[in-house]
């Protein structure tokens, strides 16, 4: 396994990482404001991918596609929050489970009812398809660099508005003490409807961001749903630095993991075999990561409160 | 009121025997809702559109979602045999859905007409004198691959599929009929969207050609991200990743690849013309193998309500078995285990206007069985 | 209260009433139905120790399910091809015995809750959801890739197995079979939550320092009591795996652990016949509903957020018109 190799694998599993971030962001950002299990949040990162197919197909921009995926996901989010999810932040984490679940089956199958049972196009704009030639000879799909980019830049984006700005310091006062700033004044209503539309957001931009090289149809959400879990449950309930870290680890675990799984294994098995262990291991190998960081660490990585 | 009917139906039987216009009862279990819908949706049509165009008032269809679930699909099984009491069971897209209905409902002397799934057991240990399959023996396709890759001169490929029984086929149906060598061959994670990691080990593999088997929205992402890496070594795959369902969602970095298919809508035979126009006219889309798939499965089935009763299995056995129907596909015959001898050809992605598609520029395999019906005893 | 035991001993009668008018109306389907019911509910009751008086949600019951389910696909396979499951350190044979299959089922499944539930009880709240999710999707991609039992197309078993002094292909005395599991396991189930350790178990939930003070380990009793769930429900999987006589990677999934939850929920959390009335409705509902629209799913979808947002205490709360017991 040549060096080149080895650096284009990492940087796939760095951008799978990204990706994964943008989605858990918004997740442990209700999770940690609100108290709130999501688990529709893969679908409105579907909302996204699909209000980007259908809005790029209209009108031939890729751009205007990713403004409606932020702009619907975030619509569709304000109004889920307004009808139903305000009305489970004083339930407990059962109810929570279940109604967000049935949010998911009204979700998949209204899509379906109006976009069809096919999937939809859409594909990597033409100023960022193809290969670029990165120093040291390795060539790397260009519009995955700018993935990476794009999700550093959102990565920022939210540190920024965490730290310095007045909507930041109440997502932060909201998350040590939920009764205080309510009786500071704070239109609370107002700033859990932002903060979850903000969630949305994200993940329709995420949505959008990997339709692109991916598959835009119904069900594609809930992969991604479980493994965004798996990455804020890893960084620790709330945080959004977990989440960037717990992101890049279950990335760069499943990346690799797939390939050099069966390679280590051919060392004591003959190839089939090691192929086919070595396969089954790395599906299962973010799950025991997720499991060993529990074992050892019960609040993740950097949970605050267990 | 049970009693009475059935009384009506036993009195109809001894005043008209020797009539073959007993009606026929047919359960069509498939896929309608959720991810996997296009396939099932595609299926039922093409079926319903064959049964349309006979006018067979003595032919009732009852049709229900399996959602993908291999136990719905067994408990709709139990409700068309119990409840409905079907004669005839079809419909079933999925390999591991097949392997949980057939045999129970062969046992149960039921027939089965497979209009999609082909599982390798069903074709060989497994058999059953009432299971016949009308798509293809899931190895099939992918043997013509192989065959393809050496005509085409590869030397080296590199082969995928998704860690499950029906990719372990997938890979060895192409190893059967290839003759070159190696340079990777990998399973993926069932449901995997992302291929990054396997796009670059295909690159630094130092292959001559790539095969792959991604049904629906796996190989979508595949081809999509492989035309975005700049690797251009050729691609071969089946048909599922190539259906007219899925081509518009792949778009540009579908043109050119070779797929291989037992059907395509310029096979040059009248019943298929016509099928291909009567389809569009009646849905306003363009059909795929799936749709062809249920739309022979209901011919075969009206040929053998032509010539035997239902109720004689023994005599609608041995009509199914002619298969003296007249097929999308040109010539069709059934070997010994009751799956097709048909041949394979080899498609081209072509644009069409707007619209994706494929065309056939040549066969890979001709009156091709499948590899296990010597295994097969009944 | 008293509403409350009316709706329980409606219940109880429905369950045997239905499947009585079916055997004489020769509609043998709505008794598959009812198994299929029974089996639920018993899954159900299972989670419902856990999480009900113990306040333990797992989002992974589906391993213990999947685990019954597959001990009866493995057994049942090597009896049907003839093949031993083991032939060091001594010969195992495969087996179509019922009582067999259940002890097998119920003896693994136990040893995975165990292990499973010493390990997730390390965490709690929104995390042991979350680990427990996690053990649940490792035992689906490993059964996904353990091609030795058929992967994802799971495991076909011809002919259902057998119990002692009963034709179990005859829908009626299957049926019969699953429901007196049933009645034993909810009696279970009932004597558990009036015995001293329910009480332990109750007040671990509500009151884990006092638990301690009296010289309990609150997380001991909660460890013994996810057993015991994990062990009911591994016997519904291995009965449900008889019922289909199939076993896939499906019984293994996240969506089958939210089922056997929402059952729960459905029903009426932390009631005795909760499991029972949530069970018996969805299987009701989608059983209707999918004859109604290929899209049923936002029917139920909205019927669901119906019941979590207004009705307090599920279908028999919202009956009897009271909170649950202990609530």
């Amino acid at each position: 396994m040549s060096l080149i190799l080895l650096i284009e694998q990492v940087l796939n599993g760095l951008q799978f990482g990204i990706m994964l971030f943008l989605m858990a962001a918004g997740l442990t950002l209700i999770f940690g404001v609100m108290g709130l299990i999501n688990l529709a949040h893969g679908s409105l990162y579907m909302i996204g991918a699909f209000c980007a197919a259908a809005v790029a197909a209209a009108s031939g921009s890729f751009i205007l596609g990713l403004i409606a995926a932020l702009a619907g996901a975030a619509l569709a989010g304000a109004l889920v929050e307004l009808v139903v999810i305000r009305r489970l932040y004083d339930k407990d984490h059962l109810d929570q489970v279940l109604a967000t679940f049935a949010l998911i089956l009204i979700f998949s199958e209204g899509t379906r009812w109006i976009f069809g049972s096919f999937p939809l196009f859409l594909n990597v704009p033409e100023f960022l398809s193809g290969p670029v030639t990165l120093p040291g000879g390795i060539e790397y799909p260009l519009y995955r660099l700018t993935l990476i980019v794009i999700g550093l830049l959102v990565a920022l984006g939210l540190y920024l508005l965490i730290s310095k700005t007045r909507l930041g310091v109440q997502i932060r006062a909201g998350e040590n003490d939920r009764e205080m700033i309510g009786a500071l004044g704070v239109d609370i209503a107002m700033l859990y409807t932002i903060v979850f539309a903000l969630g949305a957001a994200l993940a329709g931009l995420s949505g959008a961001l990997v339709g692109a090289i991916q598959s835009v149809q119904v069900g594609m959400g809930e992969p991604v749903l479980i493994l965004a879990f798996v990455v804020i449950v890893i960084g620790g309930i709330g945080s959004i630095k977990g989440a960037l870290i717990g992101a890049i680890l279950v990335g760069l675990t499943d990346t690799l993991g797939g390939i050099f799984l069966p390679e280590a294994l051919k060392l004591f098995f003959d190839p089939s075999t090691a192929t086919s262990i070595g396969s089954s291991l790395a599906s299962m190998a973010i799950y025991i990561l997720m499991a060993a960081v529990l074992i050892l660490r019960p609040a993740g990585l950097f949970g605050a409160r267990a | 009121m049970k009693l009475v009917t059935m009384a009506a139906v036993a009195a109809l039987t001894i005043g008209l025997s020797g009539a073959k216009a007993e009606p026929v009862k047919v359960g069509m279990i498939t896929t309608l809702s959720g991810g996997g819908a296009g396939l099932g949706i595609d299926v039922r049509d093409g079926f319903m559109l064959a049964v349309k165009q006979s006018g067979n008032e003595d032919l009732e269809v009852v049709i229900e979602d399996d959602q993908r679930k291999p136990d719905i699909a067994v408990q709709l099984a139990d409700k068309m045999i119990q409840s409905e009491k079907v004669d005839v069971l079809t419909g079933i897209i999925w390999s591991n859905l097949a392997m949980a209905v057939v045999p129970a409902a062969t046992a149960q002397g039921k027939f089965y007409l497979s209009p999609n799934a082909g599982p390798s057991v069903l074709a060989g240990k497994g058999c059953h004198p009432n299971y016949f399959n009308v798509a293809w023996q899931n190895d099939n396709l992918h043997e013509a691959a192989g065959a393809y890759a050496n005509f085409a001169g590869h030397k080296n490929s590199f082969i995928l599929a998704p860690n499950y029984p029906a990719g372990k086929d997938a890979l060895t149906g192409y190893k059967r009929f290839y003759e070159g060598d190696l340079a990777g061959e990998i399973y993926t994670k069932l449901g995997q969207t992302d291929y990054a990691a396997e796009i670059a080990q295909i690159r630094a593999s130092g292959a001559d050609s790539v095969f792959f088997f991604l049904p629906g929205g796996m190989g979508i992402s595949f081809l999509k991200q492989y035309e975005d890496s700049g690797v251009d070594l050729p691609v071969v795959g089946p048909a599922f990743s190539f259906d007219q369902g899925i081509l518009q969602a792949v778009g540009d970095a579908a043109l050119g690849v070779i797929n291989t298919s037992q059907w395509n809508k310029d096979i040059d035979n009248p019943t298929n013309k016509a099928f291909v126009d009567a389809f569009q006219a009646e849905y306003g889309r363009l059909p795929s193998l799936y749709a062809s798939q249920g739309f022979d499965t209901a011919n075969l089935l009206l040929s053998a309500m032509a010539k035997a009763d239902v109720k004689d299995a023994d005599a609608f056995r041995e009509a199914l078995k002619a298969a003296d129907f007249s097929s999308t596909r040109g010539s069709f015959t059934f070997g010994p285990n009751h799956h097709p001898i048909q041949d394979i050809y080899v498609r081209e992605v072509v644009k069409e206007g707007d619209v994706f598609t494929n065309k056939i520029i040549g066969t890979a395999l001709t009156s091709h069985a499948d590899a296990y019906w010597s295994e097969c005893n009944m | 209260m008293i509403r409350e035991t009316y709706v329980n001993a409606l219940t109880l009668l429905l369950l045997v009433a239905i499947p009585l008018w079916a055997v004489f109306m020769d509609e043998p389907f709505t008794i598959t139905l009812m198994t299929r019911a029974a089996i639920f509910a018993i899954a159900a009751i299972g989670l419902n120790i856990a999480l009900g008086i113990g306040g333990l949600v797992s989002l992974g019951h589906a391993v213990f399910f999947g685990i019954g389910g597959y001990a009866m696909g493995i057994l049942a396979h090597h009896a049907q091809t003839y093949t031993p499951l083991a032939e060091w350190p001594f010969l195992i044979d495969g087996t179509k015995s019922m009582p067999l299959i259940w002890l097998v089922a119920i003896a693994c499944s136990a040893l995975a809750a165990l292990v499973i539930g010493a390990l997730s009880l390390r965490t709690t709240g929104v995390y042991f959801i979350m680990i427990t999710l996690a053990f649940g999707q490792m035992f689906f991609f490993f059964a996904i890739s353990w091609a030795e039992y058929g992967g994802e197309d799971g495991l076909s078993i011809y002919i259902r197995n057998g119990f002692p002094g009963l034709n179990t292909l005859a829908p009626i005395q299957f049926y019969g079979l699953c429901f007196v599991l049933l009645c034993l396991v909810l009696l279970f189930a009932w004597k558990l939550s009036k015995s001293p350790f329910g009480l332990a178990l109750n007040a671990a939930r509500q009151a884990p320092m006092r638990v301690e003070t009296v010289g309990l380990d609150p997380k001991r009793v909660k460890l013994v009591a996810f057993v015991i769930s994990g062990v009911i429900t591994g016997l519904a999987g291995a009965l449900f795996a008889d019922l289909n006589r199939f076993v896939s990677p499906t019984m293994f999934s996240w969506q089958t652990s939210g089922e056997i939850m929402i059952f729960i929920i459905l029903g009426g959390v932390g009631r005795l016949f909760g499991p029972v009335v949530g069970a018996l409705a969805f299987v009701a509902l989608e059983h209707w509903l999918g004859g109604l629209s290929d899209y049923w799913h936002i029917y139920l979808g909205l019927l669901l957020l119906v019941i979590v947002l207004f009705g307090r205490g599920g279908l028999i709360g919202m009956v009897s018109g009271r909170e649950a017991v202990h609530d």
